[in-house]
Protein backbone atom coordinates (compact mmCIF):
# COMPACT_ATOMS: atom_id res chain seq x y z
CA UNK A 1 0.00 0.00 0.00
CA UNK A 2 1.01 3.73 -0.13
CA UNK A 3 3.19 4.20 2.93
CA UNK A 4 3.13 7.90 2.16
CA UNK A 5 2.50 9.61 5.85
CA UNK A 6 -0.55 12.47 5.56
CA UNK A 7 0.26 15.06 8.26
CA UNK A 8 -2.55 17.24 8.91
CA UNK A 9 -1.17 20.73 10.51
CA UNK A 10 -3.19 23.39 11.80
CA UNK A 11 -3.56 26.32 10.00
CA UNK A 12 -1.80 29.19 11.98
CA UNK A 13 1.09 30.23 14.66
CA UNK A 14 0.98 27.11 16.32
CA UNK A 15 0.92 25.21 13.06
CA UNK A 16 3.48 26.89 11.54
CA UNK A 17 6.08 26.23 15.15
CA UNK A 18 4.88 22.34 14.63
CA UNK A 19 5.96 22.29 10.88
CA UNK A 20 9.44 23.66 11.70
CA UNK A 21 9.67 20.54 14.82
CA UNK A 22 8.85 18.18 12.09
CA UNK A 23 11.51 19.81 9.87
CA UNK A 24 14.27 19.64 12.64
CA UNK A 25 12.86 16.13 12.92
CA UNK A 26 14.23 15.31 9.70
CA UNK A 27 10.87 15.36 7.51
CA UNK A 28 10.76 18.77 5.64
CA UNK A 29 8.70 19.63 2.38
CA UNK A 30 10.60 23.03 1.66
CA UNK A 31 8.06 23.90 -0.61
CA UNK A 32 5.54 24.49 2.56
CA UNK A 33 7.42 28.28 2.89
CA UNK A 34 6.39 29.60 -0.44
CA UNK A 35 3.57 31.38 -1.17
CA UNK A 36 1.63 29.84 -3.16
CA UNK A 37 -2.47 28.25 -3.77
CA UNK A 38 -1.15 24.70 -3.26
CA UNK A 39 -2.88 22.95 -0.67
CA UNK A 40 -0.78 19.80 -0.83
CA UNK A 41 2.90 19.65 0.15
CA UNK A 42 4.32 16.61 -0.46
CA UNK A 43 8.24 15.23 0.19
CA UNK A 44 8.60 11.73 -1.58
CA UNK A 45 12.60 11.26 -0.02
CA UNK A 46 11.04 11.49 3.36
CA UNK A 47 7.54 9.84 2.13
CA UNK A 48 5.35 12.77 4.26
CA UNK A 49 2.98 14.87 2.79
CA UNK A 50 1.29 18.30 4.77
CA UNK A 51 -1.81 19.63 4.68
CA UNK A 52 -2.98 22.73 6.11
CA UNK A 53 -6.47 22.30 8.21
CA UNK A 54 -8.43 24.42 10.36
CA UNK A 55 -7.18 23.86 13.90
CA UNK A 56 -10.42 22.41 15.25
CA UNK A 57 -10.66 20.17 12.58
CA UNK A 58 -7.71 18.10 12.46
CA UNK A 59 -8.78 15.48 14.92
CA UNK A 60 -11.68 14.62 12.19
CA UNK A 61 -9.22 14.14 9.45
CA UNK A 62 -7.42 12.06 11.68
CA UNK A 63 -10.18 9.93 13.09
CA UNK A 64 -11.09 9.09 9.74
CA UNK A 65 -8.48 8.22 8.24
CA UNK A 66 -7.84 11.25 5.77
CA UNK A 67 -4.51 12.21 7.62
CA UNK A 68 -2.51 9.67 9.46
CA UNK A 69 -1.11 12.00 11.71
CA UNK A 70 -1.66 15.14 12.77
CA UNK A 71 -1.35 18.35 15.27
CA UNK A 72 -3.88 19.73 17.43
CA UNK A 73 -4.60 21.10 20.82
CA UNK A 74 -5.68 19.48 23.59
CA UNK A 75 -8.52 21.43 23.51
CA UNK A 76 -9.98 20.37 20.87
CA UNK A 77 -9.15 16.98 21.71
CA UNK A 78 -11.03 17.65 25.20
CA UNK A 79 -13.86 19.15 23.31
CA UNK A 80 -14.43 16.86 20.28
CA UNK A 81 -13.26 13.30 22.03
CA UNK A 82 -12.41 11.92 18.93
CA UNK A 83 -11.04 8.03 18.75
CA UNK A 84 -7.32 8.37 17.95
CA UNK A 85 -4.30 7.61 20.01
CA UNK A 86 -2.34 10.60 21.19
CA UNK A 87 0.71 9.65 20.44
CA UNK A 88 2.98 12.49 22.23
CA UNK A 89 2.69 15.91 23.46
CA UNK A 90 4.86 18.61 21.75
CA UNK A 91 4.89 21.28 24.52
CA UNK A 92 4.39 23.62 22.54
CA UNK A 93 1.42 26.41 21.86
CA UNK A 94 0.82 26.11 25.93
CA UNK A 95 -1.75 27.86 27.78
CA UNK A 96 -4.81 26.66 29.36
CA UNK A 97 -8.25 27.03 29.77
CA UNK A 98 -9.71 28.80 32.74
CA UNK A 99 -12.97 30.31 33.76
CA UNK A 100 -13.19 33.66 34.15
CA UNK A 101 -15.48 36.52 35.39
CA UNK A 102 -15.81 40.12 36.04
CA UNK A 103 -13.08 41.62 38.86
CA UNK A 104 -16.02 42.22 41.23
CA UNK A 105 -17.84 38.13 40.88
CA UNK A 106 -19.51 36.72 43.38
CA UNK A 107 -21.00 33.35 42.65
CA UNK A 108 -24.37 33.58 43.89
CA UNK A 109 -25.12 29.57 44.73
CA UNK A 110 -28.80 30.51 44.51
CA UNK A 111 -28.75 30.69 40.91
CA UNK A 112 -28.11 28.76 37.89
CA UNK A 113 -24.56 29.73 36.67
CA UNK A 114 -24.78 30.84 32.85
CA UNK A 115 -21.42 29.94 31.33
CA UNK A 116 -20.62 31.32 28.10
CA UNK A 117 -17.89 29.48 25.84
CA UNK A 118 -16.96 27.94 22.66
CA UNK A 119 -15.94 24.66 24.84
CA UNK A 120 -19.37 23.44 25.56
CA UNK A 121 -18.11 19.85 26.69
CA UNK A 122 -15.44 21.15 28.69
CA UNK A 123 -17.29 23.57 30.37
CA UNK A 124 -20.41 20.75 31.07
CA UNK A 125 -17.82 18.61 32.18
CA UNK A 126 -16.11 20.60 34.57
CA UNK A 127 -19.04 22.31 36.23
CA UNK A 128 -20.56 18.89 36.68
CA UNK A 129 -17.38 17.83 38.22
CA UNK A 130 -18.38 20.54 41.14
CA UNK A 131 -21.88 19.84 41.18
CA UNK A 132 -23.15 23.47 39.63
CA UNK A 133 -26.01 23.80 37.94
CA UNK A 134 -25.04 25.69 34.69
CA UNK A 135 -26.99 27.68 31.76
CA UNK A 136 -24.76 26.72 28.98
CA UNK A 137 -24.28 29.34 25.99
CA UNK A 138 -22.67 28.53 23.07
CA UNK A 139 -20.31 31.41 21.28
CA UNK A 140 -17.80 31.06 18.64
CA UNK A 141 -15.84 34.63 19.18
CA UNK A 142 -15.48 37.54 21.37
CA UNK A 143 -16.27 35.29 24.67
CA UNK A 144 -15.12 38.31 27.36
CA UNK A 145 -17.88 40.32 25.82
CA UNK A 146 -20.85 38.11 26.97
CA UNK A 147 -20.26 38.71 31.19
CA UNK A 148 -19.70 43.08 30.49
CA UNK A 149 -23.13 42.95 28.66
CA UNK A 150 -24.94 40.83 31.10
CA UNK A 151 -25.31 37.75 28.72
CA UNK A 152 -23.19 35.32 31.38
CA UNK A 153 -21.70 35.00 34.81
CA UNK A 154 -18.90 33.72 33.78
CA UNK A 155 -16.54 32.80 30.59
CA UNK A 156 -14.85 29.65 29.69
CA UNK A 157 -11.98 30.15 27.74
CA UNK A 158 -8.35 29.86 26.59
CA UNK A 159 -6.00 31.70 28.45
CA UNK A 160 -2.74 32.93 26.94
CA UNK A 161 -1.18 35.56 28.04
CA UNK A 162 -3.79 37.48 30.25
CA UNK A 163 -3.99 40.72 28.31
CA UNK A 164 -7.76 40.41 26.37
CA UNK A 165 -8.76 39.59 29.60
CA UNK A 166 -7.11 41.75 32.04
CA UNK A 167 -8.11 44.50 29.61
CA UNK A 168 -11.73 44.01 29.98
CA UNK A 169 -11.64 44.06 33.55
CA UNK A 170 -11.84 40.19 33.46
CA UNK A 171 -9.62 38.06 36.37
CA UNK A 172 -9.25 34.07 36.40
CA UNK A 173 -11.14 32.23 39.13
CA UNK A 174 -9.65 28.78 38.55
CA UNK A 175 -7.65 27.05 35.49
CA UNK A 176 -9.50 24.08 34.31
CA UNK A 177 -6.69 22.31 32.54
CA UNK A 178 -3.49 23.14 31.07
CA UNK A 179 -3.10 22.91 27.07
CA UNK A 180 -0.25 22.32 24.97
CA UNK A 181 -0.24 20.78 20.90
CA UNK A 182 -0.34 16.82 20.83
CA UNK A 183 0.75 14.13 17.91
CA UNK A 184 -2.08 12.16 17.26
CA UNK A 185 -3.06 8.96 14.83
CA UNK A 186 -5.27 7.24 13.11
CA UNK A 187 -5.63 3.99 15.17
CA UNK A 188 -6.03 1.86 11.56
CA UNK A 189 -3.20 3.84 10.23
CA UNK A 190 -0.84 3.24 13.39
CA UNK A 191 -0.96 -0.34 12.57
CA UNK A 192 -0.46 -0.20 8.71
CA UNK A 193 1.94 2.80 8.78
CA UNK A 194 3.31 1.32 12.21
CA UNK A 195 7.05 1.70 11.67
CA UNK A 196 7.30 5.03 9.91
CA UNK A 197 5.14 6.51 12.47
CA UNK A 198 6.98 5.31 15.37
CA UNK A 199 9.95 6.68 13.27
CA UNK A 200 8.15 10.06 13.45
CA UNK A 201 7.06 9.80 16.84
CA UNK A 202 10.51 9.51 18.15
CA UNK A 203 12.48 11.71 16.28
CA UNK A 204 9.37 14.32 16.77
CA UNK A 205 10.40 13.71 20.87
CA UNK A 206 14.00 14.37 20.25
CA UNK A 207 13.10 17.91 19.23
CA UNK A 208 10.07 18.34 22.09
CA UNK A 209 11.64 20.82 24.86
CA UNK B 1 -29.46 -18.55 -13.04
CA UNK B 2 -25.38 -17.97 -12.15
CA UNK B 3 -25.29 -15.67 -9.33
CA UNK B 4 -24.12 -12.62 -10.70
CA UNK B 5 -21.02 -11.39 -7.98
CA UNK B 6 -21.09 -7.40 -8.84
CA UNK B 7 -24.75 -7.19 -7.33
CA UNK B 8 -23.40 -7.46 -3.98
CA UNK B 9 -22.62 -4.96 -1.79
CA UNK B 10 -18.97 -4.84 0.41
CA UNK B 11 -21.29 -5.67 3.19
CA UNK B 12 -23.22 -8.35 1.46
CA UNK B 13 -19.69 -9.96 0.15
CA UNK B 14 -18.56 -9.87 3.54
CA UNK B 15 -21.90 -11.46 5.54
CA UNK B 16 -22.33 -14.58 2.74
CA UNK B 17 -18.30 -15.26 3.42
CA UNK B 18 -18.68 -14.95 7.13
CA UNK B 19 -21.69 -17.20 7.47
CA UNK B 20 -19.97 -20.14 5.53
CA UNK B 21 -16.96 -19.39 7.65
CA UNK B 22 -18.64 -19.84 11.11
CA UNK B 23 -20.81 -22.70 10.04
CA UNK B 24 -17.69 -24.57 9.24
CA UNK B 25 -16.81 -24.55 12.65
CA UNK B 26 -20.50 -25.52 13.94
CA UNK B 27 -21.99 -22.52 14.95
CA UNK B 28 -25.66 -22.53 14.33
CA UNK B 29 -27.55 -19.37 12.94
CA UNK B 30 -29.05 -17.08 15.92
CA UNK B 31 -32.14 -15.21 14.43
CA UNK B 32 -33.81 -13.04 16.37
CA UNK B 33 -36.77 -10.17 16.93
CA UNK B 34 -35.73 -6.27 15.67
CA UNK B 35 -36.70 -5.32 19.10
CA UNK B 36 -36.97 -6.54 23.37
CA UNK B 37 -37.95 -5.28 26.33
CA UNK B 38 -35.84 -2.05 26.90
CA UNK B 39 -35.34 -2.66 30.71
CA UNK B 40 -32.34 -5.28 29.32
CA UNK B 41 -30.95 -2.09 27.84
CA UNK B 42 -31.37 0.12 31.03
CA UNK B 43 -29.71 -2.80 33.15
CA UNK B 44 -26.73 -2.82 31.43
CA UNK B 45 -26.85 0.34 30.00
CA UNK B 46 -22.21 0.61 30.05
CA UNK B 47 -22.33 -2.24 27.82
CA UNK B 48 -23.48 -0.44 24.81
CA UNK B 49 -21.52 1.47 22.57
CA UNK B 50 -24.27 4.50 22.46
CA UNK B 51 -26.45 5.66 25.03
CA UNK B 52 -29.36 6.38 22.83
CA UNK B 53 -31.90 3.94 21.82
CA UNK B 54 -35.12 3.99 20.30
CA UNK B 55 -37.96 3.05 22.28
CA UNK B 56 -42.18 2.99 21.68
CA UNK B 57 -45.21 0.50 23.64
CA UNK B 58 -46.09 -2.56 22.50
CA UNK B 59 -49.87 -3.01 22.53
CA UNK B 60 -49.73 -3.61 26.47
CA UNK B 61 -48.30 -0.53 27.19
CA UNK B 62 -44.82 -2.34 27.54
CA UNK B 63 -41.55 -0.14 26.81
CA UNK B 64 -40.21 -1.75 24.19
CA UNK B 65 -36.45 -0.96 22.04
CA UNK B 66 -35.35 -1.75 19.09
CA UNK B 67 -32.01 -3.95 19.55
CA UNK B 68 -29.05 -1.69 20.28
CA UNK B 69 -27.18 -4.65 20.62
CA UNK B 70 -27.36 -8.33 19.77
CA UNK B 71 -25.03 -9.85 22.44
CA UNK B 72 -27.22 -9.43 25.24
CA UNK B 73 -29.95 -10.72 23.50
CA UNK B 74 -28.45 -13.89 23.33
CA UNK B 75 -26.76 -13.91 26.82
CA UNK B 76 -30.18 -13.43 28.38
CA UNK B 77 -31.76 -16.09 26.19
CA UNK B 78 -28.85 -18.74 26.21
CA UNK B 79 -28.98 -22.01 28.29
CA UNK B 80 -26.36 -23.28 30.81
CA UNK B 81 -25.94 -26.89 30.25
CA UNK B 82 -22.75 -28.27 32.51
CA UNK B 83 -20.18 -29.03 30.22
CA UNK B 84 -21.56 -28.23 27.35
CA UNK B 85 -21.12 -25.11 25.25
CA UNK B 86 -23.38 -22.84 22.85
CA UNK B 87 -22.06 -21.94 19.90
CA UNK B 88 -23.89 -19.63 17.90
CA UNK B 89 -23.79 -17.00 14.56
CA UNK B 90 -25.97 -13.90 13.91
CA UNK B 91 -26.53 -11.68 11.06
CA UNK B 92 -28.03 -8.51 12.56
CA UNK B 93 -29.41 -5.09 11.60
CA UNK B 94 -29.11 -3.28 15.39
CA UNK B 95 -30.14 0.82 15.93
CA UNK B 96 -27.66 3.17 17.48
CA UNK B 97 -26.12 6.50 17.51
CA UNK B 98 -23.07 6.61 15.41
CA UNK B 99 -21.38 9.71 13.67
CA UNK B 100 -20.54 13.11 14.73
CA UNK B 101 -24.21 14.28 14.88
CA UNK B 102 -24.85 11.09 17.05
CA UNK B 103 -28.06 10.46 14.39
CA UNK B 104 -29.75 7.38 14.68
CA UNK B 105 -28.55 4.88 12.09
CA UNK B 106 -29.33 1.32 11.36
CA UNK B 107 -25.88 -0.71 11.63
CA UNK B 108 -25.59 -4.04 9.82
CA UNK B 109 -23.54 -6.75 12.65
CA UNK B 110 -22.34 -10.10 12.02
CA UNK B 111 -20.37 -12.27 14.61
CA UNK B 112 -20.51 -15.24 16.87
CA UNK B 113 -21.00 -16.09 20.67
CA UNK B 114 -19.36 -19.21 22.45
CA UNK B 115 -21.17 -19.75 25.51
CA UNK B 116 -20.22 -22.07 28.42
CA UNK B 117 -17.34 -23.62 30.39
CA UNK B 118 -14.70 -21.22 27.94
CA UNK B 119 -11.48 -23.39 27.87
CA UNK B 120 -8.13 -22.19 26.03
CA UNK B 121 -8.64 -24.44 22.79
CA UNK B 122 -12.43 -22.29 22.40
CA UNK B 123 -10.70 -18.57 23.79
CA UNK B 124 -8.79 -19.66 20.70
CA UNK B 125 -10.84 -20.90 18.34
CA UNK B 126 -13.10 -17.82 18.72
CA UNK B 127 -9.32 -15.78 17.98
CA UNK B 128 -8.89 -17.74 15.08
CA UNK B 129 -12.28 -17.29 13.62
CA UNK B 130 -11.82 -13.50 13.94
CA UNK B 131 -8.46 -13.54 12.11
CA UNK B 132 -10.27 -15.42 9.36
CA UNK B 133 -13.40 -13.31 8.93
CA UNK B 134 -10.50 -10.28 8.72
CA UNK B 135 -8.61 -12.80 6.05
CA UNK B 136 -12.24 -13.42 4.24
CA UNK B 137 -12.28 -9.50 4.09
CA UNK B 138 -9.25 -8.53 2.90
CA UNK B 139 -5.33 -10.32 3.21
CA UNK B 140 -3.89 -6.88 4.49
CA UNK B 141 -5.80 -7.35 8.13
CA UNK B 142 -4.54 -7.13 11.76
CA UNK B 143 -6.30 -8.37 14.97
CA UNK B 144 -4.95 -6.54 18.00
CA UNK B 145 -5.53 -8.97 20.92
CA UNK B 146 -5.32 -7.58 24.84
CA UNK B 147 -6.41 -9.34 27.73
CA UNK B 148 -8.40 -6.90 30.48
CA UNK B 149 -7.30 -9.81 33.08
CA UNK B 150 -3.38 -8.19 32.61
CA UNK B 151 -4.27 -4.47 32.90
CA UNK B 152 -6.59 -4.73 35.39
CA UNK B 153 -4.21 -6.66 37.74
CA UNK B 154 -1.67 -3.69 37.07
CA UNK B 155 -4.13 -0.97 37.83
CA UNK B 156 -5.19 -2.91 41.27
CA UNK B 157 -1.61 -2.73 42.54
CA UNK B 158 -2.00 0.69 42.02
CA UNK B 159 -3.35 2.60 45.30
CA UNK B 160 -4.90 5.96 43.73
CA UNK B 161 -8.80 6.65 43.83
CA UNK B 162 -11.04 4.79 41.17
CA UNK B 163 -11.61 8.24 38.87
CA UNK B 164 -7.80 8.32 38.16
CA UNK B 165 -8.01 4.61 37.53
CA UNK B 166 -10.35 5.10 34.92
CA UNK B 167 -8.04 8.44 34.09
CA UNK B 168 -5.65 5.71 33.72
CA UNK B 169 -7.10 3.37 31.21
CA UNK B 170 -8.46 6.04 29.08
CA UNK B 171 -4.33 6.99 28.90
CA UNK B 172 -3.83 3.32 28.12
CA UNK B 173 -6.48 3.18 25.60
CA UNK B 174 -4.87 6.51 23.51
CA UNK B 175 -1.60 5.07 23.79
CA UNK B 176 -1.20 8.31 25.82
CA UNK B 177 2.42 7.96 27.40
CA UNK B 178 2.51 11.56 28.59
CA UNK B 179 -1.26 11.47 29.91
CA UNK B 180 0.12 8.57 32.66
CA UNK B 181 3.13 10.65 33.52
CA UNK B 182 1.29 13.84 34.73
CA UNK B 183 -1.51 11.31 36.82
CA UNK B 184 1.38 9.17 38.30
CA UNK B 185 3.28 12.12 39.12
CA UNK B 186 0.50 14.19 40.92
CA UNK B 187 -0.40 11.15 42.64
CA UNK B 188 3.20 10.89 43.93
CA UNK B 189 3.15 7.38 42.09
CA UNK B 190 6.84 5.00 42.85
CA UNK B 191 8.94 5.11 39.87
CA UNK B 192 9.03 1.31 39.56
CA UNK B 193 5.31 1.67 39.21
CA UNK B 194 5.34 4.73 36.22
CA UNK B 195 7.58 2.16 34.70
CA UNK B 196 5.46 -0.89 34.31
CA UNK B 197 2.34 1.33 33.00
CA UNK B 198 4.26 2.74 30.64
CA UNK B 199 5.91 -0.29 29.56
CA UNK B 200 2.37 -1.44 29.22
CA UNK B 201 1.69 1.55 26.74
CA UNK B 202 4.58 1.28 24.72
CA UNK B 203 3.98 -2.30 24.00
CA UNK B 204 2.70 -3.43 20.25
CA UNK B 205 3.99 -5.45 17.98
CA UNK B 206 4.73 -9.17 17.17
CA UNK B 207 3.43 -11.48 20.22
CA UNK B 208 6.34 -12.61 21.13
CA UNK B 209 8.21 -9.70 21.05
CA UNK B 210 5.19 -8.47 23.12
CA UNK B 211 5.74 -11.06 25.74
CA UNK B 212 9.00 -10.64 26.35
CA UNK B 213 8.51 -6.92 26.93
CA UNK B 214 5.86 -7.40 29.78
CA UNK B 215 7.66 -10.47 31.64
CA UNK B 216 9.21 -7.88 34.03
CA UNK B 217 5.48 -5.95 34.33
CA UNK B 218 4.08 -8.79 36.60
CA UNK B 219 3.59 -8.33 39.65
CA UNK B 220 0.40 -10.26 40.83
CA UNK B 221 -1.48 -13.17 40.43
CA UNK B 222 -3.69 -12.12 38.26
CA UNK B 223 -1.10 -10.71 36.20
CA UNK B 224 0.40 -13.93 35.48
CA UNK B 225 -2.41 -16.33 35.29
CA UNK B 226 -3.33 -14.14 32.11
CA UNK B 227 -0.17 -13.84 30.46
CA UNK B 228 0.08 -17.87 30.83
CA UNK B 229 -2.90 -17.31 28.62
CA UNK B 230 -1.60 -14.29 26.20
CA UNK B 231 1.53 -17.08 26.19
CA UNK B 232 -0.87 -20.06 24.88
CA UNK B 233 -2.79 -17.61 22.43
CA UNK B 234 0.44 -17.09 20.89
CA UNK B 235 1.82 -20.70 20.83
CA UNK B 236 -1.55 -21.44 18.85
CA UNK B 237 -2.00 -19.01 16.82
CA UNK B 238 2.02 -19.03 15.48
CA UNK B 239 1.66 -22.66 14.86
CA UNK B 240 -1.60 -21.88 12.99
CA UNK B 241 0.08 -19.02 10.92
CA UNK B 242 -1.08 -16.12 11.93
CA UNK B 243 1.73 -14.54 14.26
CA UNK B 244 2.38 -11.47 11.29
CA UNK B 245 -1.62 -10.65 11.48
CA UNK B 246 -2.27 -11.08 15.16
CA UNK B 247 -0.71 -8.38 17.49
CA UNK B 248 -0.99 -7.71 21.32
CA UNK B 249 -1.96 -4.11 22.00
CA UNK B 250 -2.94 -3.20 25.40
CA UNK B 251 -4.90 -0.03 23.84
CA UNK B 252 -7.59 -2.19 23.04
CA UNK B 253 -9.26 -2.08 26.80
CA UNK B 254 -13.06 -1.47 27.21
CA UNK B 255 -15.25 -1.29 30.20
CA UNK B 256 -13.29 -3.51 33.50
CA UNK B 257 -16.99 -4.33 34.31
CA UNK B 258 -18.00 -6.29 31.40
CA UNK B 259 -15.03 -7.63 30.31
CA UNK B 260 -12.44 -9.71 32.38
CA UNK B 261 -10.07 -11.64 29.86
CA UNK B 262 -9.43 -11.72 26.04
CA UNK B 263 -10.87 -8.78 24.67
CA UNK B 264 -9.64 -7.72 20.39
CA UNK B 265 -10.08 -5.18 17.58
CA UNK B 266 -9.87 -6.12 13.94
CA UNK B 267 -8.39 -3.81 11.22
CA UNK B 268 -8.74 -3.99 7.57
CA UNK B 269 -6.16 -1.54 5.35
CA UNK B 270 -7.55 0.99 4.23
CA UNK B 271 -10.72 1.83 6.83
CA UNK B 272 -9.71 3.98 9.18
CA UNK B 273 -11.61 2.48 12.02
CA UNK B 274 -11.77 -1.08 13.65
CA UNK B 275 -14.24 -3.32 11.89
CA UNK B 276 -14.22 -6.15 14.68
CA UNK B 277 -14.01 -6.03 18.50
CA UNK B 278 -14.58 -8.95 20.78
CA UNK B 279 -13.91 -10.54 23.86
CA UNK B 280 -14.02 -12.43 26.64
CA UNK B 281 -17.25 -11.16 28.79
CA UNK B 282 -17.72 -13.65 31.92
CA UNK B 283 -18.20 -10.71 34.13
CA UNK B 284 -21.63 -9.65 32.05
CA UNK B 285 -22.23 -12.94 32.18
CA UNK B 286 -22.60 -13.28 36.01
CA UNK B 287 -24.14 -9.63 35.88
CA UNK B 288 -27.11 -11.29 33.99
CA UNK B 289 -26.96 -14.41 36.94
CA UNK B 290 -25.23 -17.16 34.56
CA UNK B 291 -22.52 -19.09 36.34
CA UNK B 292 -20.62 -19.89 32.88
CA UNK B 293 -18.16 -17.88 30.83
CA UNK B 294 -18.51 -16.06 27.62
CA UNK B 295 -16.47 -15.05 24.30
CA UNK B 296 -17.41 -13.23 21.22
CA UNK B 297 -17.21 -10.74 18.65
CA UNK B 298 -18.68 -8.91 15.89
CA UNK B 299 -17.79 -7.66 12.52
CA UNK B 300 -19.58 -3.69 11.73
CA UNK B 301 -20.50 -4.85 8.23
CA UNK B 302 -21.70 -1.39 7.00
CA UNK B 303 -18.39 -0.06 7.49
CA UNK B 304 -17.30 -2.61 4.65
CA UNK B 305 -19.38 -0.86 2.40
CA UNK B 306 -18.10 -0.50 -1.23
CA UNK B 307 -14.43 -2.31 -0.10
CA UNK B 308 -14.86 -5.42 -1.94
CA UNK B 309 -17.68 -4.58 -5.06
CA UNK B 310 -16.29 -4.39 -8.11
CA UNK B 311 -17.53 -1.48 -10.73
CA UNK B 312 -16.07 -2.07 -14.03
CA UNK B 313 -17.16 1.94 -14.65
CA UNK B 314 -20.47 1.09 -16.75
CA UNK B 315 -24.06 0.91 -15.09
CA UNK B 316 -24.70 -1.73 -18.11
CA UNK B 317 -22.73 -3.18 -21.10
CA UNK B 318 -25.40 -2.11 -24.36
CA UNK B 319 -28.05 0.25 -24.53
CA UNK B 320 -30.68 -0.35 -26.76
CA UNK B 321 -32.61 2.18 -28.40
CA UNK B 322 -35.60 2.07 -29.86
CA UNK B 323 -38.45 4.18 -31.60
CA UNK B 324 -42.37 4.31 -31.17
CA UNK B 325 -43.19 2.14 -34.56
CA UNK B 326 -40.55 -0.76 -32.98
CA UNK B 327 -42.42 -4.06 -33.18
CA UNK B 328 -42.84 -5.48 -29.45
CA UNK B 329 -41.02 -8.68 -30.56
CA UNK B 330 -37.89 -8.01 -32.16
CA UNK B 331 -37.14 -5.55 -29.83
CA UNK B 332 -37.92 -8.71 -27.28
CA UNK B 333 -35.58 -10.83 -29.50
CA UNK B 334 -32.75 -7.83 -29.87
CA UNK B 335 -32.78 -7.72 -25.87
CA UNK B 336 -32.87 -11.48 -24.96
CA UNK B 337 -30.15 -11.81 -27.91
CA UNK B 338 -27.97 -9.85 -25.78
CA UNK B 339 -28.48 -11.09 -22.46
CA UNK B 340 -27.91 -14.61 -24.04
CA UNK B 341 -24.62 -13.65 -24.57
CA UNK B 342 -23.90 -12.91 -20.67
CA UNK B 343 -24.15 -9.31 -21.23
CA UNK B 344 -26.38 -6.39 -19.49
CA UNK B 345 -28.64 -4.54 -21.07
CA UNK B 346 -30.93 -1.32 -20.96
CA UNK B 347 -34.06 -1.19 -23.18
CA UNK B 348 -34.42 2.82 -23.72
CA UNK B 349 -36.02 5.47 -26.33
CA UNK B 350 -33.66 7.95 -25.72
CA UNK B 351 -30.45 7.84 -23.83
CA UNK B 352 -30.83 8.32 -20.14
CA UNK B 353 -28.63 11.26 -18.56
CA UNK B 354 -26.30 9.43 -16.19
CA UNK B 355 -26.49 6.43 -17.23
CA UNK B 356 -22.93 4.81 -18.25
CA UNK B 357 -22.87 2.60 -21.07
CA UNK B 358 -20.27 0.55 -22.73
CA UNK B 359 -21.86 0.03 -26.04
CA UNK B 360 -25.10 1.94 -27.51
CA UNK B 361 -27.54 0.32 -30.20
CA UNK B 362 -30.48 1.33 -32.28
CA UNK B 363 -32.85 -0.86 -33.60
CA UNK B 364 -34.93 0.78 -36.43
CA UNK B 365 -36.98 -1.61 -38.37
CA UNK B 366 -35.69 -5.25 -38.17
CA UNK B 367 -31.81 -4.29 -37.72
CA UNK B 368 -29.83 -3.46 -34.91
CA UNK B 369 -26.93 -1.01 -35.75
CA UNK B 370 -24.13 0.04 -33.13
CA UNK B 371 -24.07 3.81 -32.83
CA UNK B 372 -20.77 4.49 -30.51
CA UNK B 373 -19.51 2.94 -27.48
CA UNK B 374 -18.10 4.25 -24.36
CA UNK B 375 -19.90 6.93 -21.91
Amino acid sequence: MDQTVNVALPKGRLGDNVYEMFEKAGFPSPSIKETSRKLLFENDLHGVRYFWVKPSDVPIYVERGAADIGVAGKDTLLELGPDVYELLDLKTGNCSIVAAAPRNFRDDKRKTLRVATKFVNIARSYYSSLGRDIDIIRLNGSIELAPLLGLSDVIVDIFETGTTLRENDLEVLSVIVPISARLIANKASFKFKNKKLEQIKDSLRAQVR
Amino acid sequence: MELDQSVLTGGEVAAFKLRSLYRQYGYMPYKMSKFEEYELYALNKDFLASDSIITFNDADGKLMALKPDVTLSIVKNSEEIPGLLQKVYYDEQVYRTAGTLNAIREIRQAGVECIGEIDTYHSCEVLLLAARSLYSISKSYILDVSHMGFVAGLLECIDISESCKRELLDCIRGKNRHGIEVICGAAGLADDMLERLLTLVQAYGPMERVLDELRPVILNEAMSSSFTELEQVCSVLKNLGYDRNVMFDFSVASSMRYYNGLLFTGYIDGIPSGVLSGGRYDKLMHKMGKKSGAIGFAVYLDLLEGLLSQNNGYDVDILLLYSDDARVETLNRAAQDFVSRGLTVRVQKAVPKELRFRRLFRLSGNEVTELGSDR
